[in-house]
């Protein structure tokens, strides 16, 4: 099966193809039901002002399928992209605590009422979260440090941001603060904007060129730092790209969606068979295959909630955390 | 002379880990470095590759201070093979071989048929053709340093820096690993090789370079370092020296007792 599966002129229609199915099956999913060709003729017409299917489609539907689907890539790609900079399959973006971080700017900004000043103001809190963890990483572990002081600086960043977070959340002004913290930490792309959607976006693509760009030094780097610097490579300044890379485009997409855990870790690793296990070739069909999971999760979501939303980032986690013990448990006998 | 270095030095957090090194190497000779563990034989080549560069000294290439180069001319005219080379994904040997050839590919452009062919010709000269489909990671230890050996064939490099790679190999295999790097010599590339095993040194070698305590002891043919039992003093060990007309048989005997 994954033998047949391995020939690129095969996954990639195949994976192009479920992702076209399940963005239009996510965008026909909701408690009214629009009519979907009308109301894309009329937001082209630019009367969609005049049309329920249209702004429903255009304000509702439209930024959380494409939230789900850039979130998706966001996490999937830069898990890949972490997991072969630390060539570790365990990695993602939680590990080295740009999650955590990007999560803590921007409750921070809801804890001080920041957020409702301006539009802006949440992904911003999120990003400068990112770039903060980012910044702490190079001062604890330095530019020329070993893999295991990286993810030493991860766990350890990621345990200040946790402590933060249940500070802001401790000594919340308001049950109403509280709820809107905890209900943004859940992770979901609900009830978001086009403008949501289009402050984060930007960021997002700056950091996936970044990511793309970093394949061949991935592929070096299977061979260990020093081999990889034969072959030309500058690793510190290769790994500073990598590095912003990761900020820029997880702290983009945690500061609008919040958290949305285990998608980075879960699908470079299922996808690694199918790319005979090269790391550069992993990355455009995990950021793939991560937007394809996000919106088939969001998906599920929007099926299974009847009475009170059920939030994405519970249902990742419900479904990444036993994924992620397994993998231990498979592992725990191989030597890193 | 191809390599040269005056006065090379290397300092970790205070302390010193090579001093004075005058290292030199020309076309076409194969060059062992010797010498007891901790001698500073990984660290000088780490630094004759270029892999490690914060040493002090000059170091020449052709005639030119190394840093006047930029990171892919000397990516395409040094190869490094690292002491224990392991893959840290399963990657197929193939694209592992292919690897060798990322100092002549740009961001985006794949294999072209030149690039096909030296990864077909490295792979012919080192025997590992009939190990393309398997994985680089379930490979036996002659195999794997065959296959790491014709990755570093493929960038097609004039100067092969090799650490230890014969050390795990059983002799079958450690005679075909030296016989590969001396024909690369004789072909007019150069090869510097950190050695153990004092016999293959004497034999495969052009010139021996000894080390200890981070310094040059001594340099010459296996004759000239056996002058004043300088190689014994030098390990700290007795040999039981062979001799014949094909040459010299060094078998370790016993350790200096004070």
């Amino acid at each position: 099966m994954i033998n047949r599966l391995q020939n690129p002129a095969l996954y990639w229609p195949l994976l192009l193809a479920s992702c076209l199915v399940l963005l239009i099956t996510h965008l026909s999913l909701g408690s009214i039901p629009v009519d979907l060709g009308q109301a894309i003729a009329s937001i082209w017409q630019g009367n969609a002002d005049n049309n329920t299917h249209a702004l429903i489609l255009q304000e509702v539907r439209l930024p959380r399928a494409l939230l789900a689907l850039t979130v998706g890539m966001t996490l999937g790609l830069s898990g890949a992209a972490l997991q072969g900079l630390l060539r570790n399959p365990l990695a993602g973006p939680g590990l080295v605590g740009v999650t955590n971080c990007a999560a803590l700017g921007a409750v921070i900004t809801l804890y001080f009422g920041f957020a409702g000043l301006s539009w802006f103001a949440l992904p911003l809190g999120g990003m400068l979260g990112a770039a903060l963890s980012v910044l702490l990483i190079f001062f604890l572990a330095g530019r020329q440090s070993s893999i295991l002081n990286l993810i030493l600086a991860g766990v350890a960043i990621n345990a200040v941001a946790s402590s933060f977070i249940a500070l802001a959340l401790n000594f919340a002004e308001s049950p109403y603060a509280m709820n809107e913290m905890i209900y943004w930490l859940l992770g979901s792309v609900s009830n978001r904007s086009l403008k949501d959607a289009g402050i984060a976006l930007p960021f997002m693509a700056i950091g996936w060129m970044l990511l793309l760009f970093s394949r061949r030094f991935l592929d070096a780097l299977s061979l260990g730092e020093e081999t990889a610097r034969s072959l030309g490579f500058d690793i510190s300044h290769q790994r500073t790209l990598l590095i912003i890379g990761v900020a820029c485009s997880v702290g983009a997409a945690v500061s609008v969606s919040g958290n949305i855990g285990f998608i980075g870790l879960v699908v470079p690793h299922l996808l690694r068979p199918l790319v005979d296990h090269e790391p550069g070739r992993l990355l455009p069909i995990s950021a793939l295959g991560g937007g394809l999971l996000l919106l088939l999760a969001d998906c599920t979501v929007q099926l299974i909630s009847v009475n009170s939303e059920l939030k994405l980032g519970v249902v990742t986690a419900m479904v990444g955390g036993p994924f992620f013990l397994l993998l231990i448990y498979r592992m725990r006998n191989e030597v890193f | 002379m191809l390599i040269e270095t005056h006065q090379l030095a290397l300092h970790i957090n205070g302390n010193s880990i090579l001093h004075n090194i005058n290292f030199r190497c020309g076309e076409g000779e194969i060059i062992g470095l010797i010498g007891p563990n901790g001698a500073g034989k990984t660290s000088l080549l780490k630094i004759l590759a270029h892999v490690q560069t914060d040493f002090s000294g000059e170091y020449f290439f052709n005639q030119l201070p190394v840093s006047h180069y930029n990171a892919q001319t000397l990516a395409r005219e040094f190869g490094y093979l690292a002491q224990d080379a392991t893959a840290h994904w399963p990657l197929k040997v193939r694209k592992l071989i292919e690897l060798g050839r990322l100092p002549f590919q740009g961001m985006v452009s794949g294999l072209t048929a030149a690039d096909r062919q030296a990864v077909t010709h490295a792979a012919r000269q080192t025997e590992v053709e009939h190990l393309y489909e398997r994985v680089a990671t379930t490979l036996s230890g002659g195999e794997r340093t065959r296959v790491f050996l014709a990755r570093l064939f493929a960038t097609q490099p004039k100067v092969i820096f090799a650490d230890e790679p014969i050390a795990a190999l059983d002799p079958y295999h450690q005679l075909h690993i030296m016989e590969i790097l001396q024909q690369h010599a004789r072909q007019g590339g150069s090869v510097i090789v950190v050695l153990h095993d004092l016999n293959m040194a004497s034999r495969f070698c052009d010139r021996l370079v000894l080390m200890h305590q981070g310094g040059i002891v001594g340099e010459g043919s296996i004759d000239d370092l056996l002058q004043d039992q300088l190689i014994q003093k030098t390990y700290g060990i007795e040999l039981q020296i062979f001799c014949n007309e094909s040459g010299y048989a060094l078998t370790p005997w016993q350790r200096h007792r004070d």
